[in-house]
């Protein structure tokens, strides 16, 4: 059993610029920021390691950060610029019974993350679901499809905090 | 000279019985032979996690109910532990000990249902009303609790909406003991049940890595035979009290991990449950199950994962609050949304009559997985 601080040493010993910070200021949880584009290479070190052996993937969830630049329209909806989105893995060892979260941030006007379903099989439809409700790129993804909106929903990605309802969708009227 | 045969593909659902739900999986098929499974999920979807967003942390729980409809209890508990977790409320022992109780019970009653759709599926109706009579008293327990059958709001952050009925204690006590000898009756029934093993013995083998790799946890997880149960792992509440056992599969009718595994944890699960319940009974204290409810939910600037193991599986809450009074982020780890992903990987190299066996084995819920 490691605590995210010894995992955070080890990681930067082996991946020196990818890892970047550990956060744990904030209460509660603590949390290790890595690079977006390396988060693939750090997943298979982590899962592989003997001392480390994360096996199974708890959580994969993407987040909007909504820290770009608000504009608002004449209706008084808000557009965001710039800023971040960001994906976080919450993993665990069964066998050594420890626990991780990784954070990695990706821009928002070109969010572009690694995939890490060659590490963990489990994390196919997790980021699936990313991509789908944040509009997410997981890069090397066997099956990047929309998963729980409709297959041809073409009026953005819900979940992002700037989200506007179309007006009608095949026809029919969405607010009502 | 041998007939030609080619690929061909079937759609099974949304409409269909046995998919326990709006669910449509895409079969690829040669001749009865499963090649590969799509399924097609979001039928269901209801973006509850958007909703969050635009509610105050108490307003949430109604919509948690909803999402795993079968165990909302489960549900609430996961959700209310999740946030005071992040507050650092300390909740009364007597809520503690209702959460608990009313969690197993909920636990047996949505084994219930899944033990009982699942004979449906195969053939045998009988099981199913044995089971949905047993899982009605459970129901009645929850209804003179709280007022509602299925979807409660009962479990608030750091603390219940009522204490428990004064005939709660009396009415469990008949309901365990008139439900044991049910149980063995159901195995005499069904589990036990020459065609029944026929169907489902050696069917749908998940092999113990596969499950891990794929994040499988609960009853599936274990049916593999692996000891793995958060109620024991990762302790919460006031489970580490309790003696009970935590049953695996063995392969007793097939190879370890089939579909006769996944259906007898189950069973074995609910003795537990009872045992658990039982023994909460007897030791649960005094004392006023609101005091410990916040005024005004107003989280420090944070976030947190908590989990829970509901009768399907590990349900996580990945809250992030940006210390306002609307949560910034309610990600729910769905068990049944993670078990559906193993789901192809069961099938291949079986017959279509074999998909049902399958996916009632894993006894998913569409409202979970879909949110």
């Amino acid at each position: 059993m490691k605590t995210a601080e010894e995992i955070f040493n080890q990681l930067k010993e082996k991946f020196e610029n990818s890892v970047v910070e550990l956060k744990s200021d904030k209460p509660v949880e603590s949390f290790i920021i890595v690079n977006p584009l390396e988060v693939d290479k750090i997943c298979l070190f982590l899962r592989d390691e003997k001392d480390l052996q994360f096996d199974s993937l708890m959580n994969l969830s993407g987040v909007d950060d909504a820290n770009g630049t608000k504009e608002k329209d004449e209706k008084g909806l808000e557009t965001i610029k710039g800023g971040t989105l960001s994906v976080y893995y919450h993993i665990e060892s069964t066998k050594l019974r420890h626990k991780l979260t990784l954070k990695t941030s990706t821009d928002r006007e070109k969010p572009e993350v690694v995939t890490v379903t060659e590490t963990w099989k489990g994390a196919d439809w997790h980021e699936r679901e990313a991509y789908d409700m944040y509009g997410i790129v997981f890069l090397n993804h066997p099956d990047l499809r929309r998963i729980l909106m409709p297959y041809d929903w073409e009026f953005g990605y819900p979940l992002r905090k700037d989200y506007k309802n179309p007006e009608f969708y095949q026809g029919m009227k969405v607010p009502y | 000279m041998a007939l030609k045969t080619e690929e061909m593909v079937l759609n099974m659902g949304p409409q269909h019985p046995s998919t326990h739900g709006v669910l449509r999986l895409e079969l690829q098929i040669d001749g009865e032979i499963i090649i590969d499974v799509v399924p097609h999920i979001g039928y269901l979807h209801r973006c509850f996690e958007k909703h969050a967003e635009a509610m105050t942390y108490p307003q949430v729980i109604p919509y948690t109910d909803r999402m795993d409809y079968l165990a909302s209890m489960y549900n609430e508990f996961g959700y209310a532990l999740a946030m005071e977790r992040l507050m650092k409320i300390e909740v009364p022992e007597r809520v503690e000990y209702i959460r608990v109780i009313m969690g197993e019970l909920q636990r047996i009653a949505s084994h219930l249902v899944a033990l009982g759709t699942y004979g449906a599926d195969i053939g045998a109706f009988t099981p199913f009303l044995f089971c949905f009579r047993d899982r009605e008293r459970i129901l009645h327990l929850f209804e003179i609790t709280c007022g509602a059958r299925l979807l409660y709001n009962y479990i608030w952050i750091g603390g219940l909406s009522h204490d428990l009925h004064p005939d709660f204690i009396r009415l469990t006590k008949e309901f365990i003991k008139d439900f044991r000898p049910n149980v063995k009756e159901l195995n005499e029934l069904l589990s036990y049940n020459r065609i029944f093993i026929e169907r489902t013995a050696n069917v749908g083998l998940l092999p113990l890595e596969t499950a891990i790799n794929y994040g499988v946890t609960g009853p599936n997880l274990r049916a593999s035979g692996m000891k793995w149960d958060l109620r024991k792992d990762d302790p919460y509440s006031v489970y580490h009290k309790f003696d009970y056992d935590i049953p695996i599969g063995k392969g007793e009718k097939g190879k370890t991990g089939d579909c006769w595994d996944r259906y007898y944890v189950r069973v074995l699960e609910m003795e537990e449950s009872l045992k658990i319940i039982e023994q909460a009974i007897e030791q649960i204290p005094d004392g006023d199950v609101t005091s410990a409810i916040p005024k005004r939910v107003k989280p420090p600037e944070g976030q947190i994962y908590t989990r829970v193991e509901n009768p399907r599986g590990e349900l996580g809450y990945f809250i992030i609050s940006d210390g306002s009074i609307n949560p910034a982020r309610v990600k729910v780890r769905a068990p049944s949304f993670v078990t559906m992903q193993v789901f192809p990987e069961l099938c291949k190299g079986f017959m279509i009559a074999d998909v049902v066996a399958i996916l009632g084995s894993v006894d998913i819920v569409l409202g979970e997985i879909d949110r």
